[in-house]
C-alpha cells in the first residue's frame, strides 16, 4: 500500500503533522499504538514555562535543543500559524508566543501558558486575578478534584471561594462503581435534561460570585455541552482540567483525528509499526504487527512515537533504544548517568531521544536517512517537565518537517 | 505469607500504568456503572485473582469482549483476554440451557434448517418470543436470525464443487456458521468474485463453529475441541498451498488471535494464513496480480461500519478500499464503535437494554445519512443495525459480487 507520507504516532505531533501535510493535498497514514498523552491535556500548551516572554528564555538554549534547531525567528513565525490551525477545527486557542499568560492548576497553582482553550481560566498576570469571589462547584464522589487544595491557592492570591458540591441521581447512579467515578464518566452522563438540571442546581447554590469554576466534567463526545452548560448558568463558568483522563485532551484527540481523516488521511489505531525496508539512506517501506506481510510504502517517513512512556524510546537494564526502525539515539551511556539522584532535579534521562540533524532528519549507524524525519516527544535535547516544553516541540518540530517534505 | 494461588498468567498486566484510558473507550461502561470497567476488572483484580480466585467477580460477566480497551491501550496490556480468560478460569456460573442453546451454533443450525420455515415463522411470533423471554430469559424485543432451508455446504457440493478443480488457483473458505444455516448467498458471493478473479473455492475437510460463542459462554473445553479440528483442516489445507479465507470479522479474529491467547492453541505456523477475503483480494489487487471490473449500472450510496473485532484486527482498510473501487458507490465511513449485540451478548434478557443504548449513537448516525445500504464484515452487527437502524445490511464481498462485471472480470485475469 503507497502513500505520499507514513507517520508513525497518532497524538498530537503525529496528528499536526498528518493534518499539516493533508491540507496540502499529501495522503497520509498515521499508525497509532494505543492512544496518546493527549489524554492527560491540561487545557493549555506551554511554549516554554517562564514568566514574561518565552522566546527570550528560547534564544538563551543550547544548540541541541529541539528549538535551537528551529531558531527563534521560525518559532515566533511558526507559532503564530498556530491558533488559526486549531481554530480550523473549532477549537478556540488564546495566548500569544511573545508573553505567556498563567493556567490554573486543579491544585491551585499558576503555571505559566503560552495557548489556552477558550473556556478554561486564563490569568493574564499572576499579581492580578480576574476575580475577587467565586464559587468552587464540584460533583460528590469525583474522585480527581480536590477543591479545597483550589480554594486555599486562590485564598493565597486574595480570591475568597465558596466550595459547592453537587449531587443528581444520574450521578448518584455512578458512584455504584466508585474507583471509575472519573471526568470521562461523569461526561458521559452529562448531557439534555441532566445538564439542565446540573445548571439549575449550580444557579441556586452558587449565588453572587464573579465565575463559577469547575473541573472539566462535560462535553466529552460533543464540545456543544460545554457551550450549553455556560449558557444556562448565570454566571461565568470557567474550567480546571482533571487526569487521568483528561476529557479536553479526549476531546482533542478525536477533533484532530477527525480533522485527519476528513482531509483524506488513514488513521490506524491499535498497530504498532514493526520494521522497515532500507535502500541506500532511504527507508521504503515499513511493516506492522496487525498487516503482516504487508508493505507500506511511502515517500517520507516521519517518527511521532513520543517518549518513554509511549515505548518510542524504550530503556533496556543496559542501554536505551529507538524500538522500530534501531535508529541512532543521545542518550549517557552509562546507567548511573540516566539519573539525577535528587528526583526534584531535572533528570538527565528526560532530554534522552532519537539524534537528528538540523531539519530533524534521523540517523542509523552513523549515517543520516534522507526522507525519515522525527517530531516531538521522541527527540532528544529537551525535558519537557523541567522547562514547559512538550507541546511547543511537538506543534512547532510537526509544523517545521511538514514545511520541508512540502518544499 | 500466603502462597500465589496462580503463577501461570499472562504477565502483560504489569505493563499497566493505570492511566483509566481503556475505561473511557468501554462501550458498556458508558452505559452501565454496574460494570467496574476494563482497568478495574483487567490488571487491577487480576493482581487479587492470582492471589486467591475468592476476588474473582460475577460482573466480569458484562464485558461484552469487544477489544476496544486493547486498541485504546498505550502500554500493549491485553485487558480483554485478562478479563476474558478469568471468566473462563474462576467462574463457577455454569452455562444453563439458553448458554448451550446460544452458543453451539452447529447444533442448533442443522437443527434449525431442516424445518426452516417452520423454524422462521416460530421465532418471529410473539407469544413464541415471549415464552422464550420467560422460560430461557432470551429477550423477546429481539428480532431472531432466520434460517436457510438448504446449508451452504449442501449447495456449494451440488452446484459449486465440480468446477471448482479446473482453476489453477485454489483457496479454502472457512464459511462459519452464519453463512452455512442462516444466508449461504454470502457464501454463493464469495465463488462467484474468487472465480471470476481466477480461484477456485474449496472446503475445508473439516469446519466446526469457530467456538467463539463457546468461549463467551464459558464452555472452554468444547471451544479447545472445535479449534483443534479446525485447526487440524487449516494445516492440511495450507499445506496444499491453499490460504483459508472468511468472510466473518470476528470467525478471522477468534481463530487467529483467541486460539492462541484464550485457549492456548499454538496457531504461529499457519495464522498469517488466516485471512479475511476482502484482504486477500485487496492485496491482489494493489500488487496488480488480479484486475477487476465493474457494471457501469451499478449505483449506490454505502456506509461502512467497523465491527468491534475487525478494529482489533485494524483490517476495515482493506474493506473500505475494495468498496471505493467500485465506481459507482458513494462511500461514508461510519464512526467506529460498538453497536452493542456482541454475539450472543445482546440476545440475553439482562443485556438487552444495555445493548440498545451502546448502539444508540451508531443507530443515529446511520439513520441521519440517507444510504441504501450499510457494509460491515460481522453477522451479528447485520443483525443489530438492520433491527434497530432500520437498513439493510451486506457484507462487503455480498457488494463486490453485486456490483462486478463478471465476464469482463474473468477476461481481465485470464
Amino acid at each position: 500500500m503507497k502513500f505520499d507520507t507514513i507517520i508513525i504516532g497518532g497524538g498530537l505531533s503525529g496528528l499536526v503533522t498528518g493534518i499539516s501535510l493533508a491540507e496540502a493535498g499529501q495522503k497520509c497514514l498515521i499508525i497509532s499504538a494505543g492512544q496518546s498523552a493527549l489524554h492527560f491535556f491540561s487545557g493549555s500548551f506551554e511554549l516554554y514555562g517562564c514568566d514574561g516572554a518565552p522566546l527570550e528564555s528560547i534564544a538563551a538554549l543550547d544548540a541541541t535543543h529541539p528549538y535551537s534547531k528551529l531558531g527563534v525567528e521560525q518559532i515566533g513565525r511558526l507559532a503564530e500559524q498556530v491558533p488559526q490551525f486549531f481554530e480550523r477545527m473549532n477549537i478556540t486557542l488564546r495566548g500569544s508566543a511573545l508573553r505567556n499568560h498563567y493556567r490554573l492548576t486543579p491544585l491551585g497553582v499558576l503555571k505559566p501558558a503560552w495557548l489556552t482553550m477558550d473556556e478554561y481560566v486564563r490569568v493574564e498576570s499572576a499579581d492580578q486575578m480576574p476575580w475577587s469571589r467565586v464559587a468552587i462547584c464540584d460533583i460528590a464522589g469525583f474522585l480527581d478534584f480536590q477543591p479545597d487544595f483550589l480554594a486555599s491557592g486562590l485564598a493565597g492570591r486574595g480570591v475568597e471561594s465558596k466550595v459547592v458540591t453537587i449531587s443528581l441521581p444520574e450521578l448518584e447512579r455512578l458512584r455504584n462503581n466508585p474507583t471509575e467515578m472519573r471526568a470521562t464518566n461523569i461526561a458521559k452522563v452529562l448531557s439534555d435534561d441532566v445538564l439542565v438540571r446540573l445548571a439549575q442546581k449550580i444557579n441556586d447554590a452558587c449565588g453572587d460570585v464573579d465565575a463559577v469554576l469547575m473541573p472539566t466534567v462535560v462535553g466529552l463526545l460533543e464540545g456543544s455541552a460545554v457551550e450549553q452548560l455556560r449558557r444556562m448558568v448565570d454566571r461565568p463558568v470557567q474550567f480546571v482540567a482533571t487526569m487521568p483522563p483528561s476529557v479536553p485532551g479526549i476531546r482533542t484527540q478525536i477533533t484532530l483525528r477527525k480533522r485527519f481523516q476528513e482531509l483524506g488521511g488513514v488513521y490506524m489505531l491499535g498497530d504498532t509499526a514493526k520494521s522497515g525496508t532500507f535502500d541506500g539512506d532511504r527507508l521504503t517501506s515499513i511493516r506492522t504487527a496487525n498487516h503482516g506481510a504487508v508493505e507500506f510504502e511511502a515517500d517520507n517517513f516521519v517518527l511521532a512515537s513520543g517518549s518513554f512512556f509511549s515505548h518510542g524510546i524504550v530503556a533496556s537494564p543496559e542501554h536505551i533504544y529507538e524500538p522500530t526502525l534501531g535508529l541512532d539515539v543521545d542518550a549517557a551511556g552509562e546507567r548511573s548517568e540516566w539519573y539525577e539522584r535528587n528526583l526534584f532535579k531535572a533528570q538527565p534521562y528526560m532530554t534522552f531521544g532519537v539524534s537528528t540533524d538540523s531539519d530533524f532528519r534521523v540517523r542509523k549507524e552513523g549515517q543520516t536517512l534522507s526522507n525519515v524525519y522525527a517530531v516531538g516527544a521522541v527527540l532528544s535535547g529537551c525535558n519537557p517537565i523541567k522547562e514547559g516544553c512538550g507541546a511547543g516541540v511537538a506543534i512547532l518540530t510537526s509544523m517545521h518537517v511538514a514545511h520541508t517534505i512540502l518544499k | 505469607m500466603k502462597k500465589q494461588y496462580n503463577t501461570n498468567y499472562d504477565q502483560s498486566f504489569e505493563q499497566c500504568v493505570k492511566c483509566t484510558v481503556c475505561t473511557v473507550y468501554c462501550p458498556v461502561a458508558a452505559v452501565n456503572p454496574d460494570y467496574p470497567g476494563p482497568k478495574q476488572a483487567g490488571p487491577d483484580l487480576e493482581r487479587y485473582r492470582l492471589k486467591n480466585p475468592r476476588f474473582y467477580d460475577d460482573t466480569l460477566d458484562l464485558c461484552l469482549n469487544c477489544k476496544r480497551c486493547e486498541v485504546a491501550c498505550p502500554s500493549n496490556v491485553r485487558i480483554g483476554d485478562i478479563i476474558l480468560s478469568a471468566r473462563l478460569k474462576y467462574s463457577t456460573k455454569r452455562p444453563k440451557l439458553r448458554e448451550y442453546m446460544l452458543a453451539n451454533t452447529d447444533v442448533m443450525g442443522s437443527m434449525a434448517t431442516t424445518f426452516a420455515p417452520l423454524v422462521n415463522t416460530s421465532l418471529s411470533l410473539s407469544p413464541v418470543k415471549k415464552v422464550m423471554d420467560r422460560v430461557l430469559a432470551i429477550d423477546h424485543h429481539r428480532t431472531m436470525p432466520s434460517y436457510s432451508s438448504q446449508k451452504f455446504e449442501t449447495w456449494y457440493k451440488r452446484h459449486a464443487r465440480a468446477e471448482q478443480e479446473s482453476f489453477a488457483r485454489g483457496v479454502s473458505y472457512f464459511h462459519g456458521c452464519y453463512v452455512n444455516y442462516n444466508h449461504p448467498k454470502q457464501g454463493q458471493d464469495l465463488v462467484k468474485v474468487l472465480n471470476a478473479i481466477g480461484y477456485g473455492v474449496h472446503l475445508l475437510q473439516k469446519e466446526k463453529c469457530c467456538g467463539v460463542a463457546l468461549i463467551s459462554n464459558k464452555m472452554k473445553a468444547q471451544a479447545r475441541r472445535q479449534a483443534e479440528v479446525n485447526m487440524t483442516s487449516i494445516r492440511e489445507s495450507v499445506a496444499a498451498g491453499r490460504p483459508v479465507l472468511t468472510t466473518s470479522s470476528t470467525c478471522t479474529f477468534t481463530m487467529r488471535d483467541e486460539y492462541p491467547h484464550v485457549l492456548g492453541i499454538d496457531n504461529s505456523d499457519v495464522r498469517e494464513q488466516i485471512v479475511l477475503a476482502t484482504k486477500f483480494i485487496f492485496e491482489a489487487v494493489d500488487a496488480g496480480r488480479v484486475k477487476l471490473a465493474f457494471r457501469e449500472d451499478y449505483r449506490k450510496r454505502i456506509a461502512y461500519h467497523t465491527p468491534c473485532h475487525m478494529e482489533k484486527l485494524g483490517w476495515s482498510i482493506y474493506s473500505t478500499s475494495l468498496l471505493r473501487m467500485i465506481p459507482g458507490v458513494e462511500f461514508v465511513m461510519l464512526d467506529s464503535q460498538c453497536c452493542g449485540i456482541a454475539g450472543t451478548y445482546g440476545f440475553k434478557r439482562e443485556n438487552y437494554s444495555y445493548s440498545q443504548k451502546i448502539g444508540e449513537p451508531l443507530f443515529r448516525q446511520i439513520k441521519s445519512l440517507g444510504v441504501d445500504l450499510v457494509a460491515t464484515d460481522c453477522e451479528t452487527c447485520k443483525w443489530q443495525i438492520e433491527m434497530s437502524a432500520g437498513v439493510t445490511v451486506e457484507n462487503p464481498i455480498s457488494i463486490l459480487a453485486d456490483a462486478l462485471d463478471v465476464e469482463q472480470t474473468m477476461k481481465l485475469n485470464k
